[in-house]
């Protein structure tokens, strides 16, 4: 057997040149400290996106994207289809964690200040990705058409109708007509299973190949200090990442099978909003915010300014590289620190406010 | 690996070099068992799911068609009988057959070609008689057929028991 395999590995390397890769990988060591256990959720991350991809395409062989068969195909998918309730619950509880596992990395990547030079262009496109995961999330909850999707996605539609000037064509955009009807599935659904997951695909790849060129980054401090440790990448990390993946997926069976992702009541357009309505976890902190402004501030409306507000905020956050100038000299910048510590306190509050309230 | 290195493995004191192989192959195919488990769990439910379940179908025996009236001569119309559809002829001389119109060769729906006086199937040129008998082109056996009934004015067709 291994004859045959070596001469596999022969005919591949002859033709493009596998040994280099090898090389590159058996050289490649991942930094140990005390903030190493960090490293592991861009990985985790990684793993829960393909979750996602293969119990999407799964959920894509009997789902229907149509007003009228919506519903009631993944009715069919969690009663006929076999294991079809554990498939869609998966996928329910892997967005979910998905979102929280990115969080976690993104702000173990901003207190880590790994976003600072050369390492920009990671930072920029894993915001991006971070935003699009949103998106996934925030285009996953209309498909199955039930009574809470659809009003939240009328909600979540109109808010971005308040933004001035763009407000409105993009509203019209994304509903496909003035009102959240079959059309907006369509589009959301269209949205979720093609577009987001090309777009995703690029940045993922992009954000991959820089953090395998650059390796992983130090904290500026240890980075500093003269005795430092480090592990192998293949295999010592690699195969602690892999056991990490599996008790990963063995949290999601568990979740699925106790706690299945519940389906609720059909849309009905000419219903009343149920009480209790509120969007996915991840989008709490900005609702419950939106709630605190009065309906005029001065001259201006109080969503505008809200949106106004959380838009400037996002755009301050996803160009970080490129203002924390002290960090990028090898300083100590504090501030950074107190604003993130400050922004993770903030979205924890209103988060939690959002949820009892 | 000798047969008797997983016993000294497992015994105490197993510092020698027979002893290291024991315990190393026993966590090698732990290993590998469990790993093989994992996989087989999480590939059982995935295939189980692509396999579409049966719909529960209402079992056709027989199926009104409609008028003799209405039923042109030198015809043929497809009705459904079930979830299949079945061609009912009416020749020229006013008889009427009723045959399967799936086509024998590759599934396609077939036609009667009046200027013909077959019946044809568009796909691969395949022909049958009014019969259903295969006559020309690749169908490979004639068309079932179905039995029709005429009550008064009305025609049935039903499944030939």
């Amino acid at each position: 057997m291994n004859a045959r395999w070596q001469r596999l590995y022969d005919w591949l390397d002859e033709r493009v040149d596998i040994g280099e890769l090898v090389r590159f990988m058996g050289k490649k060591y991942v930094p140990v400290h005390r903030h190493s256990v960090w490293y592991y959720f861009g990985g985790v991350t990684l793993f829960l996106f393909i979750i996602q991809v293969t119990t999407g395409i799964l959920l894509l062989l009997y789902y229907k994207g149509s007003e009228q068969l919506a519903f009631e195909s993944i009715q069919f998918i969690m009663s006929k289809v076999q294991f079809g309730w554990l498939v869609r619950s998966i996928h329910s509880w892997a967005a979910n964690l998905f979102i929280l596992s990115a969080v976690i990395h993104m702000f173990s990547v901003y207190f880590e200040r790994a976003y600072r030079k050369p390492r920009e262009i990671t930072w920029l496109t894993g915001m991006l990705m971070l935003f699009l995961g949103l998106g996934f999330g925030f285009s996953g909850y209309l498909l199955p058409w039930n009574e809470l999707a659809y009003f939240a996605t009328k909600v979540g539609t109109d808010i971005a109708g308040v933004v001035p000037v763009v407000g409105k064509p993009l509203m019209l955009f994304l509903r496909g007509g003035d009102d959240v009807t079959g059309a907006t599935l369509s589009r959301f659904f269209g949205f979720h299973v093609a577009v987001f997951p090309g777009l995703f695909t690029v940045l993922l790849v992009i954000h991959l190949l820089l953090v395998q060129r650059q390796g992983m980054s130090e904290p500026p401090g240890l980075e500093r200090g003269t005795d430092r440790k480090t592990m192998p990448f293949f295999p010592n990390f690699m195969l602690r990442d892999v056991s990490l993946w599996l008790i990963v997926l063995n949290v999601l069976a568990i979740l699925a099978v106790f706690f299945p992702w519940d389906l609720g009541r059909k849309a009905d357009p000419f219903a009343s909003a149920p009480a209790g309505i509120h969007p996915e976890w991840y989008f709490l902190f900005m609702f419950q915010s939106l709630k605190y402004i009065p309906s005029r501030v001065l001259v201006v409306d109080g969503e505008v300014l809200g949106i106004g507000l959380f838009g400037a905020a996002g755009l301050i956050w996803l160009l970080i590289p490129f203002w924390d100038r002290k960090t990028a000299r090898g300083q100590k910048n504090r501030t950074i620190s107190y604003i993130g510590i400050g922004v993770l306190l903030y979205v924890i509050l209103f988060t939690i406010l959002g949820w009892i309230s | 690996m000798r047969p008797h290195d997983g016993v000294t493995g497992l015994a105490p004191g197993a510092g020698t070099p027979g002893g290291e192989g024991g315990r190393r192959d026993f966590l090698k195919i732990a290993l590998g068992a469990g790993a093989l488990a994992w996989i087989a769990a999480v590939l059982y439910p995935v295939i189980a799911y692509l396999k579409p379940p049966r719909q529960a179908e209402v079992e056709v025996t027989s199926v009104k068609v409609g008028k003799l009236a209405a039923i042109e001569k030198d015809s043929g119309t497809i009705v459904r009988f079930g979830s299949k559809p079945v061609i009912l002829i009416r020749s020229a001389a006013g008889d009427l057959r009723a045959l399967s119109a799936t086509c024998t060769h590759l599934d396609c729906t077939v036609q009667y070609r009046k200027d013909l006086g077959v019946i044809w199937c568009a796909c691969h040129n395949g022909k049958y008689d009014l019969t259903g008998r295969n006559i020309s082109g690749p169908p490979p056996r004639p068309l079932d057929e179905y039995r029709v009934i005429v009550q008064g004015d009305d025609v049935f067709v039903s499944r030939k028991t």
